[in-house]
């Protein structure tokens, strides 16, 4: 255990190196958020006064956005998959298959240590854009559902980085894998509630997309902060993402142990 | 016209460099392709989405959002063919110093570092968000004569003019600092603000941004109004014209400032 606490230290280490970059990101990425916002303001102001889309009120919709963002910048996958399937294509990871270290292991410390830095530095202007919006950021009802938030935000980053851990080590077998990560973002993009909140989608489509694994990665946790599942429906929710944490880390295990056998070491 | 000639046959043999080598990745060719069909499938589909809950977006139908999405989407395209991989590596050569072999070759500097290489796929992307602007057009009816396709040409122009000045600017950076690469990254969120109508947005300090200093919000909102026929007064098509220029100009000043206090990396 000491060892893989001694990785964190060296990605959080490592990872300081781009904290001006992770704050041009954080910032920038705020512009498509306002875009997004404004269209939704326009969009309510130009209905009756009080009125919804699906269950949404304008205020519910800016904080289900604002929470969108905060939830991505505690999980998303910097940079974690491309220096994965670097590590393979250059034939770096040979000398992890020597040392007793485990590769995937060592991969989710690096991620840890990316995510708590990137959130560090992203409080910063996403605070300032949250206060600027306050009147329309709601907090959580009880503080059970600010608990359950953020265990489910626990869980959502672990599968999130089994998917992109996944994708990546699918560079055993193919050359370049960066097309193979941009096509899985973008269903990920939509399937997980980073558009729009799954519940506006006509019922039968968002009934599909809650078979799949996505919308545990966003749109789950986002409803758990809101109190839009709550009671049963709460734990069955926690259940499945579990559930799918589960099959993530065993799918990425398998993948693992079927490329390592075509691995031929090249370069290294 | 000599000089034009020469650039015209240099730019012809960029291109003849560039299908020999993308066509030794063919699988990859196509997923790309397959990619960024994808991301625009998403954009459209996020319309949708929206207008299955209103009518309008601040005075906008949606098949007015749809071409608009298609045309922000067909200028993004273009650019991307012509630009986005040159001016992504600028940062790259400075650092390097591959810049000084090309500041020694017989040629613009700003032209070979702009026009280096063709992004094929693009074109072919390009095509697919001409198809969606037609099927928008179609659905409102509108019938463009040559004065609109005249007009949106032009505009189109100008607003190619104004993502490649801006990315050009930011991709200067790097001759001050290595950290430039995060920047032109950034660019891409502003695409973002490019595809939304400019209705949706109150009079404020956004809207002003978005239009005096980043003009995202002229760049494919005022080409679609001309064509689609939509009301939109003169100044409009004035200032886009303007701000490209503008745009142009400071991007060659500031090209020019760097170049004179760059140092070259090596020795």
């Amino acid at each position: 255990m000491r060892k893989y606490l001694h990785v964190i230290g060296i990605g959080i280490q490592n990872t300081l190196v781009y904290r001006v970059n992770f704050l041009f990101r954080a910032a920038f990425g705020l512009i498509p958020l306002a875009g997004t916002l404004y269209v939704w303001r326009t969009i309510y102001a130009s209905k009756s006064n009080g009125s919804q889309v699906g269950q949404y009120s304008l205020a519910g919709m800016i904080s289900y956005y604002l929470m969108v963002n905060v939830v991505d910048s505690l999980t998303a996958v910097a940079e974690d998959d491309w220096q994965i399937a670097a590590d393979i294509k250059d034939g770096n990871i040979s000398q992890f298959l020597l040392k007793p270290l485990d590769y995937l292991s060592y991969r989710f410390c690096l991620y840890l240590a990316g995510r708590a830095i990137y959130t560090t530095v992203a409080i910063l202007p996403v605070a300032v854009f949250t206060v600027y919006l306050r009147e329309y950021f709601v907090l959580p009802d009880h503080f059970e559902a600010l608990v359950m938030f953020i265990v489910s935000v626990g869980l959502a980053a672990m599968l999130q980085f089994f998917i992109a851990y996944s994708v990546a080590l699918l560079a055993f077998w193919i050359l370049d894998v960066s097309t193979l990560i941009f096509i899985q973002f973008a269903f990920e993009y939509l399937a997980s509630g980073h558009l729009f909140p799954l519940d506006i989608l006509p019922p039968t489509l968002a009934g599909v997309l809650r078979l799949t694994p996505y919308p545990y990665l966003t749109y789950f946790p986002v409803a758990v902060y809101l109190g839009r599942v709550t009671g049963h429906e709460l734990w069955t929710g926690l259940a499945i993402q579990t559930f799918w944490v589960l099959v993530g880390y065993a799918g990425a295990r398998w993948i693992w142990s079927r490329g390592i056998r075509r691995y031929s070491a090249a370069g290294g | 016209m000599k000089i034009l000639r020469r650039y015209f046959e240099l730019y012809a043999s960029l291109w003849r460099n560039s299908v020999t080598r993308e066509m030794q990745f063919k699988t990859n060719f196509i997923l790309w392709i397959v990619v960024e069909l994808l991301w625009f499938g998403l954009q459209i589909a996020f319309m949708t989405v929206l207008f299955s809950h209103t009518e309008s977006i601040g005075g906008w139908s949606r098949w007015q959002v749809i071409l608009l999405v298609g045309t922000s989407n067909f200028i993004q395209q273009i650019f991307t063919a012509l630009f986005l991989t040159n001016l992504s590596e600028i940062s790259e050569l400075i650092r390097t110093g591959k810049l000084d072999f090309m500041l020694l070759l017989p040629v613009n500097t700003r032209f070979l570092v702009s026009f280096r290489k063709v992004d094929l796929s693009s074109y072919i992307n390009a095509s697919f968000a001409v198809a969606v602007m037609v099927y928008a057009g179609s659905r409102l009816g509108i019938h463009p004569g040559w004065r609109e396709i005249l007009g949106f040409s032009v505009m189109a122009l100008a607003g190619l003019t104004i993502h490649y000045s801006l990315m050009f600017l930011l991709s200067s950076i790097a001759f001050w600092t290595v950290r430039a690469q995060g920047v032109v990254y950034g660019y891409y969120n502003l695409f973002n603000i490019a595809r939304l109508p400019e209705g949706a947005f109150p009079q404020g300090a956004f809207r002003r941004v978005f239009t005096f200093i980043l003009p995202m919000l002229l760049v494919s909102n005022v080409p679609t109004k001309v064509l689609a026929g939509m009301a939109q007064s003169p100044w409009d098509l004035a200032l886009m014209l303007g701000m490209s220029l503008g745009c142009f100009l400071v991007s060659e000043l500031f090209w020019r400032l760097s170049l004179r206090q760059y140092t070259s990396a090596s020795s």
